[in-house]
């Protein structure tokens, strides 16, 4: 694990601050994450986790502050522009087009991969029918990877909680992205769909080489699958490192923790 | 015969991508269109023209369903889109000497321009603000309509010369008919095709969820002008034809009554849906026609009440549609799945 720090720096968060109005939801945060790393980002509710989320990937923009991925400046580059260079996002509470069967709920991950526009979609001849079955393909394997064959031609608003959020991972990485954002990956689910969850996601890490930045409450599933964290308070950093280091940082334990250092032990 | 398997198998993805899905519903499909083109011989004219206004209006409801429901930016400029395609295929026909088969998409076109410049509002309206901004579109529309004098003929209405191919003019019921169902069917077919490609699969996303769209790197402004773009293309055909049909076209016609006419089709056959579309623009059209004849026959047989008669056919329409909306909230689609699936698996549901 201490191997990552190693690693070149991928995303690089370098004084953000964000305001609501008066609120102050980040206060000029910075961290970097590093290529091949499982990162997390912990803290009690409203510490501005999944503020930092939607500032790397788009939806937010930060008043002050740079954030770089691969060597370019993304701060003002518009959500598309940042999924075509290589980040994908799930969220929170699930966001998936309800609608649509799985699988065209994966394609859209495939968007951005393919050219087809209004006449040839509208002809479907030669072209546009091979770039359909070759994406088709494509979309395939993430089904056999998070084992959800099952389900792919059905109407994605009347799956099981569960399942959602892995058709929400699986249309991520339809992106075929370089960096991955889980929002909350494992909340509200039992324990062996949290237990599945974390397979996928080492899996998509180790076997994919997908960076991922977790926000996550299930200390546990944290402190065990992480190569690195920071933990957040109303918006400033007040801890960063290994887990191990987390854990022993004073000031982690009194804000976060209230002292007892035993809730980091396990579940 | 060939029969549904209990399970769906399929060998290749091609296969799987098939919209005809069992060579039982192939046939069907074809014989249904065959019988579309073989049966104006045997009816009467009326019958025969009163299904060319069906196809018209199957393929500006289809344009309306793209935008709305598919994309879910609420429209209520169709029928305003409708007349820029029939004025602009008049005068394509008339000033600028083009034959109809040039002057019809180059209308298409024309009115995709419009719907694109009165889409503008969607980058930044939704829902009901939106449909406030496409109802200035409606009567801005009507405005120049009325006042262009030079394009419109203004309040008097302008000719619209019948299609020529070579020697051979559409002016006969039935010529004109095939000329439309003709149209009316490829548009069904671009339809079916775009929306499940990449353009379509993107528009549903827009409607189903934007921010997640935008994530997944879809631009929501181009989508959502794009699919203004569709809609009023396919109204502007719809236009063109409706101005070979009548023969004569005036701003009367292209009113918010049309537009609300068309939003009403694709409620009531099923927003979202190719086929919803073709059942409201069947039962829009046909509805009225039906009360005419039936109030008309009402007021024969009790003759001193047969102006109050004549005049609830407006009424009855209203909650005819009212009901449509309490029991059949998901349209004349959803219900046509409802049967399908009953009979499938009739007389062993379990």
């Amino acid at each position: 694990m201490t191997g990552s720090y190693e690693r070149p720096v991928q995303l690089a968060v370098d004084q953000i601050t964000l305001r609501f109005g008066g609120v102050m939801a980040l206060g000029g945060l910075g961290f970097s994450v590093r290529q091949g790393e499982i990162f997390s980002i912990i803290g009690p509710n409203g510490a501005g986790k999944t503020s930092m989320l939607n500032c790397i990937s788009g939806r937010y923009q930060p008043q002050r502050g740079t954030i770089s991925f691969d060597g370019h400046d993304i701060t003002h580059r518009p959500p598309a522009a940042r999924a075509r260079l290589g980040i994908a996002r799930t969220f929170q509470n699930i966001a998936l087009f309800k609608g649509m069967s799985v699988l065209d709920n994966i394609l859209i991950g495939r968007h951005i991969h393919m050219k087809s526009g209004l006449f040839r979609g509208g002809f479907f001849l030669g072209p546009c029918q091979k770039e359909e079955i070759e994406h088709r393909r494509f979309v395939e394997d993430i089904v056999d990877f998070l084992e959800i064959e099952h389900i792919r031609k059905r109407v994605v608003g009347t799956l099981a909680y569960g399942l959602q959020k892995r058709v929400e991972l699986a249309r991520a990485l339809a992106l075929n992205p370089k960096l991955i954002l889980l929002d909350e990956p494992m909340a509200g689910m039992n324990l062996e769909e949290t237990e599945d969850m974390v397979r996928f996601i080492m899996d998509i890490n180790q076997e994919r080489g997908i960076t991922v930045i977790l926000v996550e409450h299930d200390m546990g599933v944290v402190m065990d699958i992480s190569d690195r964290l920071v933990v957040l308070n109303f918006g400033q950093k007040i801890g960063e490192g290994t887990p191990e280091e987390v854990q022993s940082t004073p000031e982690v334990i009194k804000a976060y923790l209230g002292g007892e250092q035993t809730v980091f032990l396990g579940r | 015969m060939s029969v549904a398997h209990c399970g769906d198998f399929r060998q290749t993805y091609k296969d799987d991508m098939l919209v005809l899905r069992t060579r039982f519903i192939r046939i069907a499909v074809g014989a249904f269109v065959l019988l579309l083109y073989v049966s104006p011989l045997f009816l009467s004219n009326y019958v025969t023209s009163t299904m060319t206004t069906i196809a018209i209006a199957v393929i500006g409801a289809l344009g309306i369903n793209v935008v709305t429901g598919f994309t879910g930016q609420i429209s209520l400029g169709q029928g305003a889109f409708m007349g820029v395609g029939a004025f602009a295929c008049s005068y394509f026909m008339r000033v600028v000497h083009m034959p109809f088969w040039l002057a019809m998409p180059m209308a298409g076109l024309t009115s995709a321009a419009v719907g694109m410049i009165f889409g503008l509002p969607s980058a930044r309206l939704k829902g009901l603000y939106l449909a406030i901004a496409t109802l200035a579109a409606q009567f801005i529309l009507q405005y120049v309509f009325m006042h262009l004098d030079a394009v419109t003929g203004g309040s008097n209405g302008i000719p619209s010369p019948p299609p020529e191919f070579g020697a051979f003019t559409f002016d006969g019921d039935r010529s004109k008919y095939y000329l439309t169902i003709t149209v009316a069917i490829a548009a069904v077919i671009f339809t079916t095709n775009l929306l499940r490609s990449r353009s379509g699969r993107a528009f549903i996303a827009v409607r189903d969820h934007h921010l997640s769209a935008e994530i997944m790197g879809v631009n929501l402004f181009k989508y959502r002008l794009l699919s203004f773009a569709v809609s009023a293309f396919y109204a502007g055909i719809a236009g063109s034809l409706w101005g070979m049909y009548t023969g004569y076209i005036s701003a009367e016609h292209f009113t918010i009554t049309e537009s609300i006419n068309y939003l009403a089709m694709i409620i009531i056959g099923g927003l979202g849906s190719v086929l919803g579309s073709i059942f409201g623009a069947i039962f829009m059209t046909l509805l009225p026609q039906v009360l005419t004849v039936g109030t008309g026959a009402l007021a024969d047989i009790f003759p001193k009440i047969g102006f109050l008669i004549m005049s609830f056919k407006d009424g009855v329409f209203g909650i005819i549609v009212i009901l449509f909306l309490i029991f059949e909230p998901d349209g004349l689609a959803h219900r046509w799945r409802m049967i399908k699936t009953y009979w499938k698996l009739y007389p062993f549901s379990y």
